[in-house]
């Protein structure tokens, strides 16, 4: 049996998938689920074979949520209408139905799948993709244990790097993101954030005292060392 | 286009630098064809110094003003003028420096042909740098003026577009009626129904009429009930009026991008049911209306109240009425409300 997750909001989209599978006779449709939470709760529970995806959702959309994912499954997204979004589905060869979608269309989707069985590394590079094209970052969405936590971009007071991972610090500790520092240092405003070091990236706001040429000084107290090219641009940026 | 700055502070260097050398060269030549080096020196310096200062002014002159094309005939001839009076001057004050010398009068006599052609030359040269350089400038600001202008038409239309009709809401609506074909015909075709109205209303109007907050209030209703059958049972809408309110005037289509973006802000900010309030009033001499929505004041983003349908609906009211205090949004612990003030006729 091929085991199958449906994650839309909108209980019609759900439904419509629901009755094109009805013609596949090995697959069992293990939840459908209406937010980005509930279909990583799924995913976890099921471990399906593929999950049908809208990307506009409450709390954190479709890219977010498989951002979380340690191993995605195969996706095929399903979307009213997002252009950028089908511009890095198209780059990345995975398929994705526009809503509304025939049937035929739709059977086409899953021969594509059952034939290749989307490999999960171009999840990967489509995430990559994804947000590395965004625009202005305006939040980070990290997995603490079993909760999901939706970090306002102005509450991160810096980023380091650590090992494959960026460790993002908040008033409230740090959480842990398997991403690059120069995904952030891409996607983030350049007048708010800063890379002053090959491993930090701090909120201007922040800071409280520029000691020397190799350290800065924050409000809580943290000193961050900073590299030559940092603390030019770090000048550059504060108008010394 | 890569853009070289060229600062004044790095012209004046590299003019300062040009002029010490060739004063050096010419010290040199003059040595060579027999002054002695005080006299070769001082010779150097005085006419260098001269055609150097007449050059400052002429990249002053340039400044503020830039000949046309057909017009380099007398920046020629303001060279030669000018390279003549150059010429003039240095002989005067170096025949009085060296009076007592009869060998150095000589060969400041012979040599005045060649130290025309020399300062006209330079003249030239400077003239022409100078012309190169605003030639560039030129370019370079019509190259940014006109990536501003492209930029400035695209905004108009972007949200010329956006004021119409949102693509998302389209094709979703009919991805439900997809859905409900299949199962629920009946339902698909009220909804077709209900979609083709709605759709008519928002051809039918244009952008100045004012219409009565009744009709407004109907086509709203069209709007909402579509997103009903779109979001389910987690959509949940109030609208209170009063009857007597029902002729006060609004421009139309108003209220939907208010409630659209009030939908959207609930619905995608929160996960649970979602209920949507409208209230209507009058006060004095202008309409209030008020939606209200549930949102999350930890997670939402900080210039989401102002997103894309309320900036297009600030920039209406703002045409229609020079006013920019129409449209205020307030931001409580759990509630965001958008509220429109519309002055009656």
């Amino acid at each position: 049996m091929i085991k199958v997750v449906l994650i839309d909001d909108e209980p019609l989209a759900r439904s419509i998938v629901a009755e094109y599978l009805q013609t596949f006779s090995n697959i069992e449709i293990a939840q459908e689920c209406t937010d980005g939470f509930e279909g990583m709760k799924a995913i976890a529970q099921h471990h399906p074979d593929l999950i049908f995806l809208d990307v506009q959702m409450p709390k954190i959309n479709g890219f977010e949520m498989l951002e979380l994912l340690e191993a995605p499954p195969a996706v095929i997204f399903t979307t009213a209408f997002d252009e950028f979004a089908m511009r890095a589905f198209e780059a990345h060869a995975i398929d994705y139905l526009l809503k509304p979608f025939s049937k035929e269309r739709f059977d086409k989707a899953m021969e594509k799948w059952m034939k290749q069985k989307a490999a999960p590394q171009n999840t990967q590079a489509l995430l990559e993709a994804v947000s590395s094209q965004q625009e202005e970052q305006h939040r980070v969405v990290v997995k603490t244990g079993s909760s999901i936590r939706i970090i306002p971009i102005h509450e991160v007071l810096y980023f380091e790097a650590y090992d494959d991972y960026v460790k993002i610090h908040t008033k409230d500790g740090y959480f842990l993101k398997k991403k690059t520092m120069q995904h952030f240092e891409n996607t983030l405003d350049t007048g708010t954030f800063v890379r002053v070091h090959r491993s930090f990236i701090i909120q201007i706001s922040q800071i409280t005292k520029i000691d020397s040429a190799d350290e800065v000084l924050l409000k809580n107290g943290v000193r961050v060392p900073l590299s030559r090219t940092g603390y030019t641009k770090l000048k550059a940026v504060l108008g010394l | 286009m890569p853009i070289v700055e060229i600062t004044k502070k790095r012209i004046a260097r590299t003019y300062t630098i040009v002029w010490t050398i060739w004063i050096t060269v010419q010290t040199f030549i003059l040595t060579y064809i027999g002054l002695d080096f005080h006299q070769a020196l001082i010779d150097s310096i005085v006419s260098n110094s001269l055609t150097a200062f007449l050059g400052i002014v002429l990249y002053n002159i340039l400044q503020y003003y830039q000949p046309e094309n057909d017009n380099f005939v007398y920046l020629r001839l303001w060279a030669f003028f000018l390279a003549v009076a150059d010429i003039a001057i240095a002989n005067e004050v170096l025949k009085h420096v060296f009076s007592y010398d009869t060998h150095y009068l000589f060969v400041l006599h012979q040599s005045l042909p060649i130290r025309l052609c020399f300062i006209f030359l330079m003249l030239g040269i400077i003239t022409l740098l100078n012309w190169v350089r605003y030639y560039y400038l030129n370019v370079q600001e019509t190259i940014e003026r006109k990536a501003d202008t492209e930029k400035m038409v695209r905004e108009a239309e972007l949200s010329k577009l956006r004021q119409q009709l949102q693509p998302h809401f389209l094709f979703n609506s009919l991805n439900s009626i997809s859905a409900l074909a299949g199962s629920k015909p009946e339902q698909a075709r009220k909804m077709i129904q209900q979609l083709s109205d709605f759709l008519r209303g928002t051809l039918k109007k244009d952008d100045q009429q004012l219409v009565p907050l009744s009709d407004e209030l109907q086509h709203l209703n069209l709007y909402l009930e579509i997103e009903k059958v779109r979001f389910g049972h987690r959509l949940n809408t109030e609208i209170y009026c009063d009857e007597s309110l029902n002729a006060l005037l609004l421009p139309s289509l108003l209220l939907q991008p208010i409630v659209e973006n009030a939908i959207k802000f609930g619905l995608y900010d929160t996960t649970e049911n979602v209920l949507i309030e409208i209230h209507t009033r009058q006060e004095k001499n202008e309409l209030i209306v008020e939606v209200k929505n549930p949102y999350d004041s930890a997670t939402a983003a900080p210039n989401k109240g102002t997103g894309f349908g309320l900036s297009s609906v600030q920039r209406r009211l703002y045409l229609l009425y020079a006013r920019t205090d129409l449209l205020k949004t307030k931001a409580e612990e759990k509630h965001f409300s958008t509220t429109i003030h519309i002055p009656q006729p």
